[in-house]
């Protein structure tokens, strides 16, 4: 059971509960779909961006605790901040969940750091960034629709 | 095990299938069905995950293996490692004959008329591909109707889809009942006379439900003369006895790594004459009696289905499979499993806020369920932590998980090694995500 308490920790299961800001902004500027076809996981994203900064973001959707808690906090983590600056905490976070070689600085990714243990998860890396590939879209504006394969 | 299961396998019309099935039941009760003994000759059942002695439960996605199907595969390539239908060589012979000898084993499991009414088939998709693609493509057209049930698995929707895309002709699907069944009245209202094929499922791999496929063909007919029936057995065949003569179908499919054989074998059935009238589906070598640039005569069925060497380790691994179940007998196997089923459903059902889907009495040992406490996804990382492997998702059947409107289920499901210990270290195992998420 330590094993999974290190994936399953208290913020992960707190905001898989209660995940914040699910609800899409009222005057978001885009919408953008993300689909997990594997597991069925479903979110979408919606984003008012303000030139360069993302003033309100939101999300409604169902899924795994990993992926509502992932995608809670994340709206968290980038409200307010930059499009840049949002993708390169995804940066971070990516190299966080799949076990990277170099190791992310745990500091900058705050409380996000909650989600170390699903590197030893490979299946649930998908569920841990569903809501962050589909925010990409949603910034980048190149697409509607986002699976993970 | 004095326990009667509430149902009777279905019963087969051929006295002598039916007799044979009879001894090895005898011969397997005459020694009982020792679940113990069967689990020894797995031995993917000896080893820990996560510490604790593994609990497989997801057979209906892959069964284990025998140790007689794995010394077999093993055989043709220690031993009889060579191609088929080519060589004169000693070898070559060897291998020709194992594999060639398996087409008798799988007419004999699905009671089919003749060994030339086998086609060797990578599995059971690859067969609903065959039969979309050279028979749907042949015989389909505007105005035509190919209909399926919506309890199939992508594998019988999707290789339907395409062909009557191609052709013009229009997919209908028979909707389900809340407890996971297909009603008469509904296939009456779908199959009429512009019906050219209906496609079912024998066994839903997501619910477990147990199709009256002979009732069903028996009401196609009725509506229609014009219509072939595919049965696809994928999930039958480990389970029932089948034979393709009583359920009056025209099409039957399996994959042999369900029914404990290799992956990527497995057989299709087909009338001959059906065989016969059908153009090839991939060409090649073997699939031929005479090639020119002018012309190329086709090899006659089975061996016009064919093309390329095939999987040779892999059907006679089959063989080696057929041969297996059929000594643990159809009876002693259905017994076992309808009374394990029993015990599982009762204690899953215990658990406060789990919901079981596919609730008809007339099923195999699938469980799929959905608990108010964590989402499938989270129940199959925890269960699975505990040794316990179930299946978690959609089970490529999404239109069940739309019907019922979730996105997916937890599904356990039972087999001839299962034991009861299984049932209670899964028990444990969803109390345990019951408090991880309380």
């Amino acid at each position: 059971m330590s094993d999974l308490r290190e994936l399953y920790q208290e913020v992960i299961l707190d905001h898989g509960r209660r995940p914040r800001n699910h609800q899409l902004p009222e005057d978001a500027t885009r919408c953008v779909d993300g689909y997990n076809p594997l597991c069925g996981d479903r979110v979408k994203i919606g984003v008012t961006v303000d030139g360069e900064v993302i003033r309100n973001v939101g999300f409604e959707g169902d899924g795994c605790a990993i992926c509502m808690a992932s995608t809670s906090t994340m709206t968290e983590a980038v409200k307010g901040q930059t499009a840049s600056a949002a993708h390169a905490l995804f940066e971070k976070f990516h190299d966080l969940v799949t076990g990277a070689e170099e190791a992310p600085d745990l500091d900058e990714l705050g409380k996000l750091a909650v989600f170390a243990g699903v590197s030893d998860y490979p299946m649930r890396v998908k569920c841990a960034t569903l809501g962050w590939h589909t925010l990409e879209a949603a910034l980048s504006g190149d697409k509607d629709e986002v699976t993970t394969e | 095990m004095a326990v009667n299961p509430p149902i009777s396998p279905p019963s087969s019309a051929d006295p002598r299938a039916a007799a044979a099935r009879a001894d090895a039941a005898a011969d397997a009760l005459g020694r009982g069905y020792d679940v113990e003994r069967v689990r020894a000759d797995f031995p993917a059942l000896a080893q820990t995950v996560g510490n604790r002695p593994l609990v497989y439960l997801d057979s209906a996605a892959s069964a284990l293996k025998p140790q007689a199907v794995i010394d077999a595969v093993t055989n043709i390539y220690a031993r009889d490692c060579a191609n088929v239908h080519r060589g004169v060589h000693t070898l070559s012979q060897r291998a020709t004959k194992s594999y060639e000898g398996v087409r008798a084993k799988v007419k004999g499991l699905l009671g089919a008329a003749s060994e030339k009414e086998i086609v060797f088939v990578r599995g059971a998709t690859e067969a609903i591909n065959l039969v979309a693609d050279s028979w749907g493509g042949a015989n389909l057209g505007p105005g035509d109707e190919v209909v399926v049930t919506g309890l199939e698995h992508h594998a019988n929707i999707v290789p339907w889809q395409r062909i009557c895309q191609r052709t013009g002709a229009t997919l209908r699907a028979v909707p389900i009942t809340d407890d996971g069944d297909v009603r008469l009245e509904d296939l009456d209202q779908a199959v009429g006379k512009h019906t050219r094929m209906v496609a079912m499922t024998h066994v839903s791999n997501a619910l477990g439900t147990i199709l009256p496929v002979r009732d069903m063909v028996a009401h196609v007919r009725a509506n229609t003369k014009d219509a072939l029936v595919l049965v696809d057995g994928a999930q039958a065949v480990p389970h029932i006895a089948v034979d393709v003569q009583d359920l009056g179908c025209d099409f039957y499919c399996f994959s042999a790594h369900k029914l404990y054989g290799p992956t990527g074998a497995g057989a299709l059935w087909a009338r001959y004459e059906l065989l016969e009238a059908m153009p090839p589906y991939q060409s090649g070598g073997d699939m031929i009696r005479s090639v020119s640039f002018e012309e190329t005569l086709y090899a006659p069925p089975p061996q016009k289905f064919e093309a390329g060497t095939p999987n040779i380790a892999g059907v006679v691994g089959m063989g080696a499979a057929i041969d297996y179940v059929q000594r643990l007998g159809w009876d002693a196997m259905w017994d076992h499993e309808q009374e394990l089923l029993a015990y599982a459903t009762e204690r899953l059902t215990a658990l406060p806020g789990l919901r079981l889907y596919g609730t008809t009495a007339n099923k195999v040992g699938v469980l799929s369920f959905t608990m108010d406490a964590a989402h499938p996804h989270d129940i199959g990382t925890i269960v699975d932590n505990h040794g316990v492997a179930i299946r978690t998702g959609r089970h490529c059947a999404q239109p069940i998980m739309l019907h019922y409107g979730i996105p997916a289920t937890a599904r356990a499901s039972l087999s001839i090694y299962n034991h009861r210990a299984d049932i209670d270290a899964l028990v444990e195992s969803l109390q345990a995500v019951q408090e991880m998420f309380a």
